[in-house]
């Protein structure tokens, strides 16, 4: 279970990635929160999100257009 | 964090656009939300975005009031590069906006601003066209080409749009 969650679902693109941003300042390093969205373009900008941020995606998965995606923070 | 993350990225809003205001807006939101700092530069017609919506041009000249009454006063009156069509466009592409949830820009405005984008003004611009800083919203720094440059020059990005 992740520490915090967020439904992203019918935001569209940058919000998603706005929304995760401001719930990881509030988080631990170690902790992870957990993303559901279906912006078709949410799984490139998750990857770029953490990799440019220093985030740790541990899982992305999709299923019926809906993404799950599972970030920790470091 | 790694590296990169030190120095700026600039923006540069001469426009005056709806369509370009969102697209430079929404890319600063994505840029901090990644942790890397903005700093968007409003210059010319960009600068009617930052404007109050119900300024009282007291005590301006005739020509400042001029400009202030033709030029559009805030963001929620700039229309589309494209398609305008007399504002019939601007006011269909809002429409399917709310529909698909996109965030509208005088919204975008502020979240940017809570995010911790740095909204500049160029000072150049306010004088020509008569622009005082208490006609624009709240929290704006100002300076002139050389701030802007000096940092540019840090810049791992710079747009003009």
């Amino acid at each position: 279970m992740a520490d915090s969650q967020i439904d992203a679902i019918g935001l569209q693109c940058p919000m998603p990635i706005a929304r995760i941003s401001a719930d990881i300042k509030k988080l631990e390093s170690g902790q992870t929160v957990e993303v559901k969205a279906d912006d078709p373009a949410f799984e490139e900008d998750v990857r770029a999100f953490c990799r440019v941020s220093g985030n740790n995606l541990e899982q992305i998965e999709e299923i019926d257009g809906i993404y799950t995606a599972i970030i920790k923070k470091c | 964090m790694i590296e990169k993350n030190e120095g700026v990225r600039s923006i540069v809003i001469f426009s005056g656009d709806l369509d370009r205001l969102m697209a430079g807006i929404n890319i600063a939101i994505a840029a901090v939300s990644m942790g890397l700092p903005v700093n968007m530069y409003f210059t010319f017609w960009g600068l009617n975005a930052l404007r109050k919506e119900n300024f009282n041009t007291k005590g301006y000249g005739l020509f400042e009031k001029l400009m202030a009454i033709m030029m559009p006063a805030g963001p929620k009156k700039l229309t589309l590069s494209k398609l305008n069509m007399g504002g019939l466009g601007t006011w269909m592409m809002k429409k399917q906006m709310k529909i698909k949830q996109i965030t509208m820009l005088p919204e975008l405005i502020k979240m940017a601003q809570e995010a911790g984008v740095r909204f500049i003004g160029c000072q150049m611009t306010m004088n020509m066209m008569g622009i005082k800083r208490d006609a624009l919203i709240d929290g704006l720094h100002f300076t002139g080409v050389a701030g802007y440059l000096g940092e540019a020059e840090k810049s791992h990005f710079n747009l003009f749009i």
